[in-house]
């Protein structure tokens, strides 16, 4: 599986340390609901298609990155910066 | 029987070889299979389960039948293919599963039970007793049957791993793989071209056809020589691609010392490759199948086209009186080609009825073979056709059931092949894997020039997708006749009619399979074990299949195949894990202290992939106990040193750095003056707790926070997520300092008195009080020195840029010893750590929360951070869950022990009486008694009761009384003082 870093470029995903899916980076506030912190800590979809997680170019630059890629044809379509997903400037 | 001006190998270098014993000559190009049929031998093992003589059935790695073991000693390589194993000087190879010897093979009575042994024989006989099978079954089937056997010692031999990375990689270099490569090649393309074999070419090194006039070895060395010559190509022999991975990614195995006596120095014997192409060509060529027939398996029965490879490649007659049986023009190129050089051919049989004729030898048009006989070599065969039957004397029978295009690599991400009722055959699905073509013999094209036309349109298609404008390059004149093919899978008729030999099915055993109605292809496999032996029914899966399928009553397409996983041909795990044992899997991370301590006889023990000292014995200890009791009492009443460098270290700069920081610690840094440290709590967002460690401010906006040595890695992932993840917009930066700074432990009511030694200037009392920190002057060294303490003594850690540890830590020991002192190791350390209460990932496990270990109170109230609201979940703070205590002798315990779990005084010890559990222990020489800690259920509420300690694996029962965790000196006066 290749992954492409959007700092360092493409690269063999065994740089990578995967961590699951991106919902991580949608922390709740301090005081949402029991039922928002139980989502985000426990509750995960497991789909057939395109899903979203989170990897971190360990051996690399250090990067976390959004990884989108296809579970069924195991295509990774995209990749793009934690820091932009989280600050909102990508998707 | 070597024929004379045939072949391409070097008839001018002889080779000497051993087959079990024996001395053979060879000549320089023979694989084992080639020199031992040149010299007759034609028996070369026994089959797997019923023992029956074997010899050579192809001229390839499909070989399901010529097994043999290379070599001896440790590095004995069983189950070598003596089609593909080339010979060199010296080279011993020896026959398999045969006792006592390979003609004589007593286990062949298997043979004659062989009724009772047919398919589904193991789970039908061994139903009970159960413990029969153990006993009994297996180790007499295990005796009884099996390939060749490991020597049982540890691998000897180097292997290696490699990367490399293409525009185009070409499987496969006959006709097909050439002209792809020379298409990319022309075209400017990165190109990679592989082939399995010792030589390229494919098959036109065994046909006698022309390309362009020239021979096929002619023309095949004429093109090589012209990629040789370009610097954007790469060419490998004996590299096997045995596996197709996602986004273009490729594994092969590269042969690099099977092939000879002595290798270069350095060189493995075998490398595994990665390759990462954009895209690929498969020209894999295709394999031919046998026909099954009543004892075909007879040693001298072979595959029509691997004649034609031993008699036109290596000039080896596999026969003098050949026949051969077919239902392909293909099948009547061997009779043509063995009359040419001078063999006897005694009949061809041909399942067709509109077979072409021959003026050289007796055609049998609609004929087939029903039987074949010879004891331990073939001696004749009987053809039967519509008159009746009529045996013919023969030593060598070639047969061809017609080919199979190798489509194995495209099914390896799940894609399934098409039939094709033309050819009788499967072809790869287009797309099936992602940028890959296949091309030539293994789409279906059987032809030499419709495979060389094919090779030129694959790498254009591959090129033009990649951008690149593909050269025009036209394709040579060649072969090209009709492929005509009449479906023939199995000659009816009674006995047994061999489909797998390398794991003796035979079309008896797929019937019965369908009969008790496993008639999935996938049950019919593993209900007979069809295509399950290590050559992967190269050979006769199709086959199988088309019987399935005939049985059934349905088409093969409908049918459809097994799944094709990798490796295409077997892979040592030695290669696979190449790198990935040893230091290759565990580097060693040494400490700048690591050459003084070894100087001082200190056993090193492992803490992570670092080395730490156990403790520094000196004369007349004999025991670690002594030694670790003096270093103890050494750091409680003079002074010790010890190196903590492998404590995690991570700096943390920029103006939002205190925010930053008390969203992953649970207490808050935001407020620590300049100069000060402070010890640091860190919870998962889960509410347990992660890791703890101190947090120093070395500046206003720069913080260095160490952690433990077993989570470093974790907490800088962990520090870098909340960064980019959850903090984005925070102006901070954080880097792992680690390796860059060595750091040692001053311990003891004399470190100031050794510190002040060390220092350029003597500290002011005033400025350097608990928990001070800042830069100092070591010896004229720009250092960083800290007031902390994990001892619970007055002490110090100073740190120095790690090319200064060595000769600081030999500095500090040598002062500390002056001063009645010393170094002391990690034995001492874990000593003075319980004394104190501290605790370490032994306490913090990860199912431990601040809660548990009694710093609830640290936990902010009005700051977020992470593991802050799930960390108040009621069950994370409710009393009665087990809490960190102290533990200590109750009456004369000679012994307490770490994993022991604790019960209520009188309670039975039986897991649901479980109270808690003990996590520490040791012995403290400071209170002369044993002293523990452990968790235990609402413990702090428990101080003063005796529990009972129960370790059921060391068959330890004691009692011992609950306390608080703080042992020794509990107002902390001596480490304020």
């Amino acid at each position: 599986m290749r992954i492409t870093c959007p700092l360092c470029g493409e690269r063999d995903r065994r740089e990578f340390y995967y961590q699951g899916a991106a919902v991580l980076l949608e922390r709740p506030a301090f005081d949402a609901s029991d039922e928002a912190w139980d989502g985000y800590l426990h509750l995960r979809d497991n789909p057939a298609g395109k899903t979203r997680d989170l990897w971190y170019h360990e051996a690399g630059c250090g990067a976390w990155v959004v990884v989108t890629r296809d579970t069924v044809t195991h295509a990774v379509l995209d990749c793009v910066l934690a820091s932009d997903v989280a600050s909102g400037a990508r998707p | 029987m070597r024929i004379d001006d045939k072949g391409i190998v070097d008839r001018t270098r002889p080779v000497r070889f051993r087959f079990d014993g024996i001395i053979y000559e060879g000549v320089k190009g023979d694989t084992v299979a080639s020199a031992l049929l040149a010299n007759d031998v034609r028996l070369l093992g026994r089959s797997f389960k019923y023992h029956r003589p074997r010899g050579i059935l192809s001229a390839g790695s499909e070989e399901p039948n010529a097994l043999v073991t290379v070599g001896r000693g440790a590095g004995a390589e069983p189950n070598v293919r003596a089609t593909v194993q080339e010979i060199y000087e010296g080279l011993e190879t020896t026959s398999q599963n045969r006792w006592p010897s390979l003609t004589l093979d007593l286990m062949a009575v298997n043979d004659l039970a062989a009724p009772f042994l047919g398919a589904g024989f193991y789970y039908k006989t061994f139903m009970w007793p159960a413990t029969f099978w153990e006993k009994f079954y297996e180790p007499l089937i295990r005796r009884a049957a099996g390939l060749g056997a490991l020597s049982g010692e540890a691998n000897p031999d180097r292997y290696e791993r490699a990367y490399a990375f293409c525009d185009l990689l070409v499987i496969g270099a006959g006709p097909t793989g050439l002209m792809a490569a020379l298409t990319a090649a022309r075209s400017g393309a990165d190109v990679m071209l592989l082939d399995e074999d010792s030589s390229m070419g494919g098959r036109l090194l065994s046909e006698t056809d022309l390309v362009e006039g020239q021979t096929g070895p002619d023309w095949v060395d004429r093109v090589l020589a012209e990629l040789r010559g370009m610097d954007n190509v790469r060419l490998m022999t004996r590299t096997t691609v045995a596996g197709v991975y996602d986004q273009g990614t490729f594994g092969a195995l590269e042969r690099v010392g099977h092939h000879r006596a002595e290798r270069p120095a350095g060189a493995p014997l075998e490398t595994f490759w990665r390759i990462v192409a954009r895209r690929a060509v498969l020209a894999a060529g295709a394999l031919e199948r046998p026909v099954a027939f009543r004892n075909n398996d007879r040693p001298g029965i072979m595959l029509a086209g691997a004649v034609r490879s031993y008699l036109n490649r290596w000039g080896v007659a596999p026969g003098r009186k050949v026949t051969v049986f077919g239902n392909t023009d293909d099948a009547h190129r061997t009779a043509r080609d063995l009359v040419d050089a001078g063999v006897h051919v005694a009949a061809l049989i041909d399942s067709r009825h509109d077979a072409p004729d021959s003026s050289d030898y007796p055609v049998f048009k609609g004929a087939t073979v029903s039987d074949s006989s010879g004891r331990t070599a073939l001696s004749s065969i009987t053809v039967r056709r519509i008159g009746g039957e009529e045996r013919i004397a023969t030593d060598c029978l070639a047969m061809s059931g017609g080919w199979n295009p190798s489509v194995h690599l495209t099914c390896h991400l799940n894609g399934r092949p098409t039939w094709r009722d033309d050819i009788l055959a499967f072809v790869p699905r287009p797309g099936a894997v992602p940028g890959l073509y296949a091309a030539g013999a293994c789409n279906g094209v059987f032809s030499t020039a419709g495979c060389l036309r094919d090779g030129v349109r694959a790498a254009s298609e591959a090129l033009r997708d990649l951008g690149i404008t593909p050269a025009n390059v036209t394709s040579p004149e060649a072969e090209n006749a009709p492929y005509a093919i009449a479906p023939l899978w199995a000659v009816p008729g009674r006995g047994r009619a061999w489909l797998d030999f390398q794991n003796d099915v035979t079309v008896k055993d797929v019937k019965q399979a369908a009969t008790e109605n496993f008639r999935s292809v996938e049950h019919m496999k593993r209900y007979t074990t069809q295509g399950m032996a290590t050559d992967q029914g190269k050979s006769s899966n199709v086959t199988a299949l088309a019987i399935l399928a005939d049985v059934t009553g349905r088409g093969i397409a409908e049918t459809g195949t097994t799944t094709f996983r990798p490796p295409f041909s077997p892979v040592a795990i030695a290669a696979l894990g190449a790198w990935g044992q040893g230091k290759g899997f565990a580097p060693d991370r040494l400490m700048t202290s690591h050459a003084a301590s070894l100087e001082r006889n200190a056993p090193m023990i492992e803490a992570g992939l670092w080395y730490r000292p156990s403790y520094f014995p000196r004369p007349g200890e004999t025991t670690w106990r002594q030694s670790c009791d003096r270093e103890v009492s050494m750091v409680r009443e003079a002074v010790g040193v010890c190196d903590v460098s492998t404590l995690g270290k991570i700096d943390i700069q920029g103006p939002d750095a205190p925010e930053f920081l008390d969203l992953v610690y649970c207490n808050v840094v935001s407020k620590l003056k300049v100069g000060r440290v402070r010890y640091g709590l860190m919870l998962r967002e889960d509410g347990h707790v992660m890791d703890d460690g101190t947090c120093a401010r070395l500046g206003e906006t720069h913080f260095l926070m160490t952690t433990t040595t077993a989570a470093a890695g974790q907490v800088m992932r962990h520090l870098e997520f909340a960064r980019q993840g959850l903090m984005s917009h925070l102006d901070v930066a954080i880097s792992s300092v680690t390796e860059n700074w060595a750091q040692f432990a001053v311990a003891g009511p004399r470190s100031r008195a050794l510190i002040d030694g060390i220092l350029d200037s003597p500290l002011n009392e005033a400025d350097w009080p608990f928990m001070a920190c800042g830069p100092v002057r070591v010896l004229g060294v720009a250092g960083r020195l800290f007031r902390i303490s994990f001892s619970g003594e007055h002490g110090y850690e100073i740190a120095v840029p790690a090319r200064y540890g060595d000769s600081l830590f030999r500095l500090l020991i040598e002062r500390a010893e002056a001063l009645r002192g010393g170094a002391y190791g990690m034995e001492a350390l874990n000593v003075l750590r319980i004394e104190k209460g501290f605790i370490t990932h032994a306490e913090i496990h990860g199912r431990v929360t601040a809660f548990d270990i009694g710093m609830d109170r640290m936990m902010a109230q009005r700051k977020d951070f992470i593991g802050k609201r799930l960390a108040r979940r009621p069950g994370l703070i409710d009393p009665e869950r087990e809490r960190l205590v102290g533990l200590k002798p109750a009456g004369a315990v000679q012994e307490m022990t770490a994993g022991a779990h604790l019960f209520k005084d009188g309670a039975e010890p039986v897991a649901p009486n479980s109270q808690g559990y003990v996590t520490s222990v040791a012995f403290s020489p400071t209170l002369g008694h044993m002293i523990a800690l452990g968790f235990l259920k609402n413990g702090p509420a428990r101080h003063g009761e005796t529990v009972r300690m129960v370790d059921h694996l060391r068959a330890l029962d004691t009692r011992c009384e609950v306390v608080d965790p703080v042992f020794y000196d509990p107002e902390g006066g001596r480490v304020r003082g």
